[in-house]
């Protein structure tokens, strides 16, 4: 089976900074958004138990290259980065256009995304491109099980009293969880293999984009103000050995009646 | 940005890192107070093919350098010092083979070695013969053909774990000095091959220190690596490659050390302030970071030297090893000073890594018998 992963780049969790007040700061390094790399392991899986390969799709600047390397180090077999200068700004709805259109030119059983993003906390991307490809829409996946033979997939999906189970057929979308489990560390061989895997990259023009329909200038959503959240004041280490130290949090937890 | 390591490499210790940081620095303790030998940092090493760097593509590895082995050394070391040298002593008694071994040999372990499913040993310094080599009594003579062993080599890292113990003995007592030895692979099981006894160490504990006995050992002509009489040079060449194993552990544990130590700086309050803020604490900080980035670089250079092939390779490999192996001891002695009494507790890793540190000075040449292989280089090229 054919699984794109789309992988965003995101600032290092951490070193989030705002730049002109509102905008996230991209210099100082970037990483593979931590709920992309759960459904890429889950995609990995996939491919280990059915055969087929995986497929990363990324929008964003230059530096996501290292974010994507990773991604081939860990087992994607290639790698699409769409590159463009016009889409500084985009907002979610017209990033969803860009991955709609770029998703539209390759070929795949299952679509997946982390559910959201730890920069933007939108979770809608996903569901503007299924929405835009016509595709089903299984969202907060906590597994995926697809029967390729029947041409479906089932999704154990999180609800507010427990799971619902829920099918489609094949293709689909999945926007995925961190329940899918933990993502593998790349061996060192699947760091030297990812050199030479191949990162396509792709322009709005290969896309047939026109440039005035996306970037900031074309969003329908501004941001007009972003703080950063207040500093958190000192924090109480407790050293002492795991049975004192257990009852000293207990306490401490109790008393500001958390538990 | 390191403009001496490429990409790749950045690439490779930052994995190694971040395995080091998550996998293997909370068994740290544990493994120091057990005293065992960790196989569940074996089998994490395999899995992420760490052990298969060095060797050839051919036979199942991954082609690496001495420098990028190094890094990985010294990343592991960093945060666990029995975990880095389980690299190198992988590395220290395989490199006969690579050095030496025939293509048959070389397909015949290197895959296994390269995938984590053989361990090896590499075994010279017996109870009367360590830096003196001319002191080895154990015999290798002909038998039918093949070989007989006897004798008992004392202080061989991970030499009750491996399933190829690389042996130098004396094939020919007539030869004359350097003329004498050959290397042998003995295998796990051979008839005659038993572990002695561990020692109790005041380091590296979850290192197993082994003293092996061979008893009339049989070992066929096929496990011989390089020509009879030969042993000496290939031993020498060994410790050209080996020693800077060394000093990247010692690198890693002084960093290790000093990672500890500045974040305690930060944290600890004295007289109303961080100690950190201290000028006397501030002091010794920078005095460890610059001793422990000297002694990385100077490990560094000398990597690049050997591999490229140094007439003087000797003498690299022995400076790096010494200046790191001293580096790491005042660098963790240090340390625990800048965390006083908790310095010396085992709630903190400093007094460990001060333990462990010491081996550093002693193993694979002393400083001092570094100090004579440096000097003898410097006044024989006069």
């Amino acid at each position: 089976m054919q699984i794109v992963v789309l992988l965003k780049a995101v600032p290092v969790v951490g070193n989030e900074r705002l730049v002109d007040g509102w905008s996230v700061d991209r210099s100082s390094g970037l990483e593979a958004n931590g709920n992309d790399e759960y459904v890429l392991e889950a995609a990995l899986k996939l491919v280990e138990a059915h055969g087929g390969e995986v497929v990363t799709l990324t929008m964003g600047p230059a530096s996501s290259v290292e974010a994507i390397r990773k991604a081939l180090a860990m087992g994607a077999a290639r790698a699409v980065q769409v590159v463009d200068d016009a889409l500084a700004g985009s907002d979610a709805l017209a990033t969803g256009r860009v991955l709609a259109a770029a998703l539209g030119r390759l070929e795949y059983d299952l679509a997946v995304a982390g559910a959201d993003t730890s920069d933007g906390q939108g979770g809608v991307v996903g569901a503007a491109v299924a929405t835009r490809l016509g595709l089903p829409y299984l969202s907060y996946a906590a597994s995926i099980e697809p029967d390729p033979a029947a041409g479906v997939v089932r999704v154990r999906r999180i609800s507010p009293t427990g799971y619902d189970v829920i099918e489609a057929r094949m293709p689909a979308f999945i926007a995925g969880t961190q329940l899918l489990g933990e993502p593998r560390y790349p061996s060192l061989r699947g760091i030297m293999q990812a050199r030479s895997k191949p990162i396509a990259t792709w322009s709005l023009a290969d896309l047939g984009i026109d440039p005035a329909s996306v970037g900031s200038a074309a969003s329908r959503t501004a941001v007009h103000e972003a703080t950063p959240p207040p500093q958190r004041a000192g924090a109480t280490i407790v050293r002492d050995a795991p049975d004192a130290a257990v009852e000293r949090i207990v306490e401490f937890l109790a008393s500001r009646r958390l538990i | 940005m390191n403009s001496r390591l490429t990409q790749e490499q950045i690439e490779l210790r930052d994995a190694v890192r971040e395995l080091a940081r998550e996998r293997i620095a909370p068994r740290a303790a544990e493994i120091d107070q057990a005293g065992v030998f960790p196989r569940d940092i074996v089998e994490l090493f395999a899995k992420h093919d760490v052990f298969a760097l060095i060797y050839p593509p051919e036979h199942g590895g991954l082609g690496g350098t001495l420098l990028t082995n190094c890094l990985m050394i010294e990343e592991v070391s960093r945060v666990c010092a029995t975990s880095g040298l389980i690299l190198a002593v992988q590395a220290l008694g395989s490199l006969p083979l690579q050095l030496a071994g025939n293509d048959e040999q070389k397909r015949r372990w290197i895959p296994g070695l390269a995938n984590g499913q053989l361990l090896n040993a590499f075994a010279l310094t017996e109870a009367g013969a360590g830096s003196d080599s001319a002191g080895i009594r154990t015999r290798a003579v002909r038998d039918g053909d093949g070989w007989r062993i006897d004798g008992t080599k004392r202080f061989i890292s991970h030499g009750s774990e491996a399933d190829l113990v690389a042996v130098l003995a004396v094939t020919d007592p007539e030869a004359g000095r350097h003329r004498d030895l050959s290397f042998f692979y003995v295998e796990r099981g051979m008839a005659g091959f038993q572990v002695a006894r561990l020692e109790h160490k005041m380091g590296i504990r979850g290192s197993p220190t082994a003293e092996l006995v061979f008893d009339g050992v049989r070992v066929p002509d096929a496990n011989r690596v390089g020509e009879v009489g030969e042993g000496f040079r290939i031993a020498m060449q060994t410790l050209n490659r080996s020693r800077p194993g060394v000093a990247a552990q010692a690198v890693g544990i002084a960093q290790g050390a000093l990672d500890v130590a500045v974040d305690y700086a930060r944290q600890r309050v004295q007289f109303g302030k961080p100690i950190g803020e201290h000028q006397m604490v501030q002091a010794m900080l920078a005095d460890m970071a610059t001793r422990t980035e000297a002694a990385r670089q100077l490990l560094y250079e000398a990597c690049e030297r050997i591999e490229g092939g140094a007439a003087d390779a000797a003498r690299w490999a022995a400076m790096c090893k010494l200046f790191a192996g001293d580096t790491a001891m005042a660098v963790t002695t240090d340390a625990v000073q800048v965390l006083g009494g908790y310095g010396y507790i085992t709630e903190y890793p400093v007094e460990r890594m001060m333990r462990d540190a010491k081996i550093t000075q002693l193993y694979e040449g002393t400083q001092q018998i570094q100090r004579l292989v440096i000097a003898r280089a410097l006044l024989s090229t006069q």
